[in-house]
């Protein structure tokens, strides 16, 4: 069964799924990543799906997964280089990715990451701002 | 209905013997009708190609306008028609290009029975030939409208980058279902391209809000903020406003903002934010 | 009118990506828009994948059809597995057995332009989906 690698750089583990994933492939990543974030400490996830030309309710619930446990270990996840057909069917399918953090490319979701880390530590006091500031994806 | 060949023969001879009388008279009649509006050696030419065309299709044995000798004058006359209707010719001014053959026909032939029939035969001919010329208009209008309306398709609905990190659609004019798509569409792929995590969807020039275009809106909207952009909307009139609200359509945390450069204003202060907490 | 299709058994998580690979080069074949094909594709992956979960393997026949003015294309789901006993919750969004998202089928007759369900409890299910060319 093929695997995908999950990178370390600096703080950020960086997973480009570049494969037509089987399922057991996705849970796999699942798996690898949550161990991943323990051993390495990192506080940020950065999926990129840029290769990928679907995404079915599947794969979609698999990265909701990894969001979650992601965020019980300490670590945000962001989803980069959805591709706007993908976007559109998943409107249409009604999979809104609820509690995921997206961004367009790598760079702006590393942006996204440091942007979150430095809220945290620097403006405790109007965290409230904040969090309707940054884009989550919350809508039905 | 088709030519006897003694009939065709005849008309060859006849096409024969008077050529340069038939071609001006034909010449002078098209011109008549289309008065002026193409000159009148562009006309000679073009009665004087055609004619020729008539003379071989009827030498090369075509009785018939279907028949395979005839192709060289089907051609011809695609041709006339396809310039014609782009020149903006009405279908009856590209038919008398055809027809006034029959009328110059009419002033060679005897008025004897024999003359008569002749000339019913030969009409029937220039009939057909005429006929063809309207389904060849008809297509290359059809051809140009479909041409029009992608190209208005493409023109109507630009997405132009604003600021840096900053692109804007202006809508204009009725969305329906396949502009909406096409709208959504290369929204979504300009954000990509030029990595802008905002939009500014303006509706300032949408006349009117229905269900069905809400829905476009909001779901390009969502489709946005899936692929890690955030989409404002502007431009709202106030009747807009109120048929949103009758309808029910919710819009949710979709930030709405009166004009563009309120947008503008609040997506550079919103990025203003961003980068002065980066430091 | 419909040319012969081509058929694959979904019997294990490969044979659903088998499906996908097929559904995506035959919806290139008949030139679907971008768009129609991602649509489609995730159709198929979603139906492919309930055969399997749902029906306990089956198989999928994907063809190429034309109704005269436009060209499509016609994919069938079958099962033998227990079928679907209530139906109308199967197709509510939201309703899941198998532990998803329950967007399979409501999702999956979003993406397409046909959605045709033959079901009978203990003898199977037949899925025929349609996505024809703009």
């Amino acid at each position: 069964m093929e695997r995908v690698p999950v990178l370390k750089i600096g703080d950020i583990l960086l997973v480009s799924i570049q494969i037509d994933m089987e399922d057991q492939v996705a849970l796999q990543l699942q798996e690898d990543l949550a161990d991943r974030i323990v051993a390495t400490g990192c506080h940020g996830v950065i999926i990129d799906i840029s290769a990928l030309d679907i995404v079915d309710s599947f794969v979609g619930r698999t990265l909701a997964t990894i969001a979650s446990i992601s965020r019980v270990l300490d670590a945000e996840t962001v989803v980069v280089g959805m591709r706007p057909a993908v976007a559109i069917t998943l409107v249409e399918l009604g999979l809104s990715l609820p509690g995921i953090r997206t961004a367009l490319n790598v760079e702006l979701g590393m942006d996204l990451l440091a942007r979150n880390r430095a809220e945290e530590y620097d403006d405790r006091d109007d965290e409230d701002e904040d969090e309707a500031e940054t884009p989550a994806v919350n809508a039905s | 209905m088709a030519l006897s060949a003694e009939e065709a023969s005849r008309f060859v001879v006849l096409l024969e013997e008077n050529q340069d009388d038939l071609v001006g008279a034909w010449t002078d009649r098209v011109a008549a009708t289309l008065r002026g509006r193409l000159s009148r050696t562009e006309l000679q030419r073009q009665t004087a190609d055609l004619f020729k065309g008539f003379q071989l299709a009827l030498a090369g044995g075509a009785t018939d306008l279907a028949h395979e000798p005839a192709a060289e004058l089907r051609a011809q006359l695609t041709e006339l028609s396809g310039h014609r209707a782009r020149q903006g010719f009405s279908t009856t001014e590209t038919a008398v290009s055809v027809y006034s053959l029959k009328e110059a026909l009419l002033a060679k032939l005897g008025d004897d029975l024999a003359g008569l029939r002749d000339y019913i035969a030969f009409s029937a001919f220039i009939d057909a030939a005429a006929l063809f010329t309207f389904d060849s208009y008809v297509r290359v209008r059809e051809e140009l409208i479909a041409d029009q309306a992608e190209q208005l398709l493409e023109l109507s609905t630009p997405v132009v980058k604003l600021w840096e990190g900053v692109v804007a659609v202006p809508l204009v004019g009725t969305l329906d279902s396949a502009r909406a798509q096409v709208v959504m569409e290369r929204l979504l792929q300009t954000l990509v391209d030029t990595g802008s995590p905002y939009a500014i969807i303006d509706i300032t020039g949408v006349p009117a809000v229905d269900t069905q275009v809400a829905q476009h809106v909001l779901k390009t909207v969502v489709a946005a903020r899936l692929m890690g952009a955030d989409c404002i909307i502007s431009g709202i009139r106030p009747q807009i406003a109120q048929t949103i609200v009758a309808l029910g359509i919710e819009f949710g945390d979709i930030a709405t903002k009166a004009s563009l450069a309120d947008a503008l204003r609040y997506v550079l202060n919103k990025n203003g934010s961003r980068k002065h907490r980066e430091r | 009118m419909s040319e012969a299709g081509q058929r694959l058994e979904v019997t294990s998580d490969q044979d659903v990506v088998r499906v996908r690979q097929l559904v995506r080069t035959v919806a290139v074949a008949v030139k679907l828009s971008l768009v129609d094909q991602t649509k489609l594709v995730t159709a198929a992956s979603e139906l492919a994948r309930n055969t399997l979960v749902y029906g306990g393997g089956g198989s999928v026949e994907v063809a190429t059809v034309n109704n005269g003015r436009r060209q499509g294309i016609r994919i069938v789901f079958a099962d033998q597995g227990p079928g679907i006993a209530d139906l109308g919750l199967a197709l509510t969004d939201g309703y899941t057995t198998g532990g998803g998202l329950g967007l399979g089928l409501s999702g999956a007759r979003r993406l397409v332009d046909e959605f045709d369900i033959a079901t009978e409890v203990g003898q199977g299910t037949t899925i025929t989906v349609t996505k024809w060319c703009r």
